[in-house]
């Protein structure tokens, strides 16, 4: 078996560490005899988005998204809003995570429109969001527990046709209030998670890729399980740690508690009930 | 009076700290800082001659201890944050220490400064110079980005009185952008040999971008990271010639380097260092060039540094039970990418440094890697993701065994499992003491266990190491 795995501007947007999530999932797919094809996607670079199976665009400096964004709109916007409505799996995080939704908001006021494929809208905050975090996400089917690293100032609010990744146990997660972090819409997942995420997250790296597989070659394909005690052992690590010293998320009131509750129980409200992709 | 009360406190407290077998690189500091807030101006002005700092991402500790070598032969008393204390807290605490062993005032303040300290630092200290060294990416968590970490020392650089000298690393884009337009005393230094380094890189560049116009820069040579020679294309930023640079640079591999220093003014010194690598040179010609700054002579400070053996926890060598310890400290990618390339091996040194050793045949060495993610070490875990330890997993670096420890031992592991080091190689051992224990053990009588530690890992290892005997605390005198 193959993967096309595409990588949108590695040099701009490498920022901490990200590239682990490309050396997981390259890693991960190799470890079960799937040969991963990896290709760069720079400025200027007008690929057809469908021939990738599995995409990745890490975050970068302020600066530097500003500097990608209109490339980012101009020559990648169209192929990859297909690309992406068709199903191809994605991971973005940071900077990645916001050049997807609507726009970025400057503290200056200055908006940096994104690719607007996600419907989400990030603002500039003053309060940097930094630490260890902890979620508890229910993408695979069951509550399994995500452990990372944030940093950042904006504040991500989603809207109603995407969901958030998971609820956050520990940490700040998109924009401190609502107790979401990332997002998840067809096959994409966004986040403001480092890490990196994927070595310390295994089952995320392998729902990601078991996306990529079966849209390639059917759903009949399987991934074989890997021995992931290492990765756990990581990951229980991780979680403790942020638990001893993470800032608790704090209680929400009223409004926001009733909408929490909503999207916990896949009711009316924000959330559309869940749909298989 | 409020002045006396704060000295009088932090020298209390250091004295207890000391007498508790404990380092307190700080906490003097941070007492007399609580009696008098102003405290490190009022004991900067003590000083005979005044205050040189040292700054930037890397060579900080190796840099200062260098040039402290040069200024002590050259007949100099010091202030000197030797431990590499570097806040405001520590910065007082070298004063209190130093005014504790000397009975006279000090010459000279030499201290390496936290980029994001400088801001103040310079404005009480009022330097007779800085030395900026370079800037990667380091530490991200603590202030954000890159870009904030250069503004601050620009900040601090602003504050400069006009008469201070400000010492520059030619060969760094993001240091030298900061000599644009300064009036007074600029002088940089850089490597100028084009037989060595690479054309291209194969490292994770982090500012390749023209600080002036944001267009990629070009580069024709690389020495350590992105430090090299470059040019912007659109003409309007490039790399300044060097007031003083290394022309012909040999690579030694463990053993160090020489260099052949060329100055304005004539000067031509032979530079051998201890120290290995590309990044050691950069720190020798910087502690040369600020040497020469405060008025020594350049053969007598270049004899100085030559004799310079390594530093607290940067590759320091210890003898533990007829082991040889190589104690390194990593700080960041960069950093540890260079310590990695030098132990194990990377084309650009001399081959046979793969048996610079000496002592020990090909696939039997030993590492032992402990990750801490304190405040001082960096929060932020995700570093270890843009460190080569792919180079452990080659044949030709001849690992036999790895052991992880600290509290992020675990993502260690799990890093080099990633990296292709087979894992019946790795043991993880979170305990320091237990680690280090279990990584002697492993090794052979004779051979060499190399320690890559972070910055607190560090700490409590030489404090497990001193109480065992085997090092000197550090306040106990030089450490060569």
């Amino acid at each position: 078996m193959k993967l096309a795995l595409g990588h949108l501007y590695p040099r701009l947007m490498n920022l901490y560490g990200d590239r682990g999530n490309i050396i997981a999932l390259v890693r991960r797919a190799e470890w079960r005899g799937i040969t991963v094809e990896y290709t760069e996607i720079g400025l200027g670079d007008k690929p057809k988005f469908a021939v990738f199976d599995l995409l990745f665009m890490g975050g970068g400096q302020d600066k530097d998204q500003r500097l990608i964004a209109g490339d980012f709109r101009a020559s990648k916007g169209a192929s990859l809003a297909e690309a992406i409505e068709d199903g191809v799996a994605l991971l973005a995080v940071c900077g990645g995570y916001q050049m997807l939704g609507r726009s970025y908001r400057l503290i200056s006021g200055e908006g940096v429109p994104g690719l607007a494929v996600l419907d989400l809208e990030t603002m500039a905050g003053r309060k940097r969001m930094i630490g260890d975090v902890v979620l508890e996400s229910s993408l695979s089917g069951r509550p399994r527990t995500l452990v990372g690293f944030e940093n950042h100032s904006g504040r991500t609010y989603l809207g109603s046709r995407v969901r958030p990744l998971g609820r956050v146990l520990v940490g700040h997660g998109n924009n401190g209030e609502d107790g979401w972090e990332g997002c998840r819409y067809r096959n994409v997942i966004g986040t403001y998670l480092h890490g990196s995420l994927l070595p310390k997250n295994p089952w995320l790296a392998d729902w990601l890729l078991d996306r990529a597989v079966r849209r390639r070659y059917g759903q009949a394909a399987e991934l074989q399980p890997l021995d992931d005690s290492l990765e756990e052992a990581a990951h229980r690590a991780a979680a403790a740690h942020a638990r001893a010293r993470g800032p608790a998320r704090r209680r929400v009131r009223g409004r926001l508690a009733r909408e929490s509750r909503d999207r916990t129980s896949g009711g009316a409200g924000l959330c559309p009930s869940t749909e298989r992709w | 009076m409020r002045d006396f009360l704060a000295v009088l406190a932090g020298k209390t407290a250091l004295r207890a700290s000391r007498g508790l077998g404990r380092g307190g690189t700080s906490l003097p500091g941070r007492v007399a800082l609580s009696v008098q807030p102003s405290i490190l101006g009022r004991l900067a002005r003590a000083l005979r001659q005044g205050t040189v700092i040292i700054t930037g991402t890397n060579g900080k500790t190796t840099t200062a201890s260098l040039l402290a070598h040069a200024l002590e032969d050259g007949g100099r008393t010091l202030v000197h944050n030797r431990s590499g204390a570097n806040l405001e807290a520590g910065l007082v605490t070298a004063f209190l220490d130093a005014s504790s062993r000397h009975r006279t005032r000090p010459d000279l303040a030499l201290l390496e400064v936290d980029e994001a300290t400088m801001p103040e630092a310079v404005r009480r200290l009022r330097p007779l110079g800085v030395v900026v060294t370079n800037f990667f990416r380091d530490q991200l968590d603590r202030y954000g980005e890159l870009d904030t970490t250069v503004a601050l020392v620009a900040e601090g650089l602003k504050r400069l009185d006009e008469e201070a000298f400000v010492l520059l690393n030619a060969d760094d884009p993001l240091t030298t952008y900061l000599g644009r337009g300064r009036p007074g005393r600029v002088v940089y230094y850089g490597i100028s040999d084009e037989t060595c380094g690479r054309a291209v890189s194969d490292e994770t560049r982090e500012q390749r971008y023209c600080p002036d116009c944001g267009a990629e820069l070009a580069y024709h040579r690389f020495y350590y990271g992105h430090l090299g020679h470059y040019a912007c294309p659109a003409g309007d930023f490039a790399r300044p010639r060097p007031n003083m640079a290394g022309r012909a640079v040999r690579l030694r591999g463990i053993e160090g380097s020489e260099t052949h220093v060329v100055a304005d003014g004539g000067v031509q010194v032979r530079m051998r260092l201890s120290l290995p690598g590309f990044y050691n040179v950069y720190n020798g010609l910087a502690a040369l060039a600020a040497a020469m700054e405060l008025g020594l002579i350049p053969e007598r400070a270049a004899e100085s540094v030559g004799r310079a053996r390594a530093s607290f926890g940067r590759m320091e060598r210890v003898v533990v039970d007829g082991r040889n310890l190589l104690l390194t400290l990593v700080k960041n990618p960069t950093g540890f990418n260079q310590v990695l390339r030098t132990f194990f091996g990377s084309p650009e040194g001399d081959p046979s440094r793969l048996n610079a050793t000496g002592d020990q045949p090909h696939s039997s060495r030993r590492v032992l890697i402990a990750v801490n993610d304190l405040h001082a070490d960096g929060r932020d875990i995700s570093w270890l993701w843009d460190v080569d330890f792919e180079i452990l997993a080659r044949p030709e670096s001849g690992i036999a065994g790895v052991i992880t420890s600290g509290l992020r031992a675990h993502d260690a592991a799990v890093r080099l499992k990633y990296a292709g080091v087979p894992e019946e190689r790795v043991k993880c051992l979170p305990r320091l003491p237990a680690a280090l224990d279990a990584a002697l053990a492993a090794t052979t009588e004779g051979e060499t266990l190399f320690v890559t530690p972070t910055y607190t890992a560090m700490l409590e290892l030489r404090d497990h190491l001193s109480r065992r005997g085997h090092v000197p605390r550090f306040w106990e005198g030089d450490l060569t």
